[in-house]
């Protein structure tokens, strides 16, 4: 009975060496998610300034961001910016992941951003225009209450997406889940039940996620309908 | 004899190759309550999307209240206006969009009060005050609490008034304001421009189709046409003596 493929006693054995690196799966998604939340905001901002020449180039960086893998920008900012002169920087695993994961991410990140300011419509801009309220106060009080709420699902999404994207940070040997699975598999020669559990933890995080995402999703789909409010109250 | 608040000197607009104003001359008195009338695709509603600043004339100026509107001086010469200057003119001028444009993430009396408290950095207080008169007065009073979205159509537009006067702008423009109504709801909304016209000192521009109750309000009636003013002057003038066959016939589309 030796030779069975899978053994209870060695999943027991590795779940907690694997959830030892949960910790950290966590902390990077949060704080890349943080980081493209940030730096998102930083893109749409450059966008809307209207000098052509300008947009042009924030719109191709943008781009080359967006088309290349984050996996070769995330060897590229571990092992390849070191090496260049003047503003090569070592920085350490869990820095570059979050960079480099954080940064890729940013630019769609702003495309959600944009859709959420286009998504007001152009009478509210007018009405703000009419009552000449300041550009500071037309924005906090009359866009962004409008331009957020349906943004949240979607970036509920990338939330979730991005979880599932910080198993690359492995690749720099950042120590989460999925380099605990491989670690414990390389030790013991047995990779069925640590990466079994890895895609376990993955599977009861986001799944729940997603289903509240979905709910929160109809709450902002209704959210001016304050009949309906007032009718289930 | 008193200064006009507002005079359009040869103003034209473009958009793209479509020439939408040929030159517009009109003055317009403290007070005075002027009725826009003419075809659709006449440009009325540019002429006065151009004095609330939402369209930028391509020649010609706008002097509102002594104060060249799209232009300001800087070392001498007249160059074009930044938005600090926009803001400062556009301070007397007020808007009732066609469709209401209320902020639907605010109550009612929140819609009314925003302006004056964050733009005139009036006390709240009285704000508050005036702004619950206001929305009595169009017949709100009950509403002052709910949200735009459970009001109807007459409703809104009749809130978006009482938001624009709490403002006390010296210019008032009425984008069509009825267009975009119900027929049984249409009344309503004219009751309270009747009601301002009557009791408020400030001038009035309509744009509208409402024929009978235009020149029935209205000191001074502006047929445009094709992007020019046509005809001007009192309704009576306007109707009964006016050669013009365009707007003869313009006018019999609205008597059957």
């Amino acid at each position: 009975m030796n030779s069975t493929y899978w053994s209870w006693e060695r999943f027991l054995d590795a779940l907690p060496f694997v959830l030892d690196g949960l910790w950290i799966t966590i902390v990077l998604t949060i704080s890349c998610f943080l980081f493209s939340l940030l730096f998102g905001f930083v893109w749409t901002f450059l966008k809307r300034i209207p000098i052509k020449s300008f947009n042009w180039i924030v719109t191709w960086v943008m781009e080359f961001i967006r088309s290349t893998p984050p996996l070769v920008q995330l060897f590229f900012i571990y092992y390849a910016w070191p090496v260049i002169p003047v503003v090569g920087v070592t920085l350490s695993p869990m820095t570059s992941a979050i960079l480099g994961l954080g940064l890729h991410f940013s630019t769609y990140i702003a495309e959600i951003y944009r859709a959420g300011i286009e998504s007001v419509e152009k009478g509210q801009w007018e009405a703000a225009k009419a009552l000449n309220l300041s550009t500071m106060d037309k924005w906090r009080m009359i866009i962004l209450p409008q331009a957020i709420p349906p943004t949240i699902p979607m970036l509920g999404n990338y939330f979730i997406i991005m979880f599932k994207e910080v198993p690359l940070a492995s690749t720099i040997s950042v120590a989460e889940i999925l380099l605990r699975a491989n670690t414990y598999g390389a030790r013991n020669f047995a990779y069925l039940e640590p990466l079994t559990i890895v895609g376990i933890i993955f599977l009861v995080l986001s799944y729940p996620s997603a289903v509240l995402i979905r709910k929160l999703e109809v709450k902002m789909n209704t959210r001016f309908d304050k009949n309906a409010a007032a009718k289930s109250s | 004899m008193t200064a006009p608040i507002v005079q359009y000197r040869d103003v034209c607009k473009s958009f793209g190759d479509v020439e939408v104003l040929k030159g517009i001359n009109l003055d317009i008195n403290p007070a005075e309550k002027v009725a826009v009338i003419g075809p659709s695709g006449s440009g009325k509603t540019t002429i006065i999307r151009l004095l609330m600043t939402l369209e930028e004339p391509t020649s010609g100026d706008i002097v509102v209240d002594g104060k060249n509107l799209w232009k300001m001086e800087k070392n001498g010469d007249m160059v074009r206006a930044n938005e600090n200057h926009l803001r400062n003119v556009r301070g007397d001028i007020g808007m009732v969009f066609q469709h209401f444009n209320l902020f639907p993430h605010m109550t009612i009396l929140e819609n009314c009060m925003t302006a004056p408290v964050h733009v005139k950095k009036e006390n709240k207080d009285e704000v508050r005050k005036r702004a619950v008169e206001m929305l009595e007065r169009v017949g709100l009073g009950d509403k002052i609490d709910n949200y735009p979205s459970q009001l109807s159509g007459g409703q809104k537009q009749r809130v978006a008034m009482a938001r624009a006067v709490v403002m006390r702008p010296k210019i008032m423009l009425f984008d069509e304001v009825t267009s975009a109504l119900d027929p049984e709801l249409v009344g309503e909304v004219l009751e309270v421009i009747r009601d301002l016209a009557q009791h408020e000192d400030m001038a009035m521009v309509l744009v509208t189709h409402e024929m009978d109750f235009a020149l029935d309000i209205a000191d001074k009636v502006l047929f445009l046409d094709e992007g020019v003013i046509a005809e001007q002057g009192s309704a009576k003038e306007v109707i009964e003596h006016s050669q013009n066959e365009r707007l003869q016939s313009f006018l019999s589309r609205f008597r059957s």
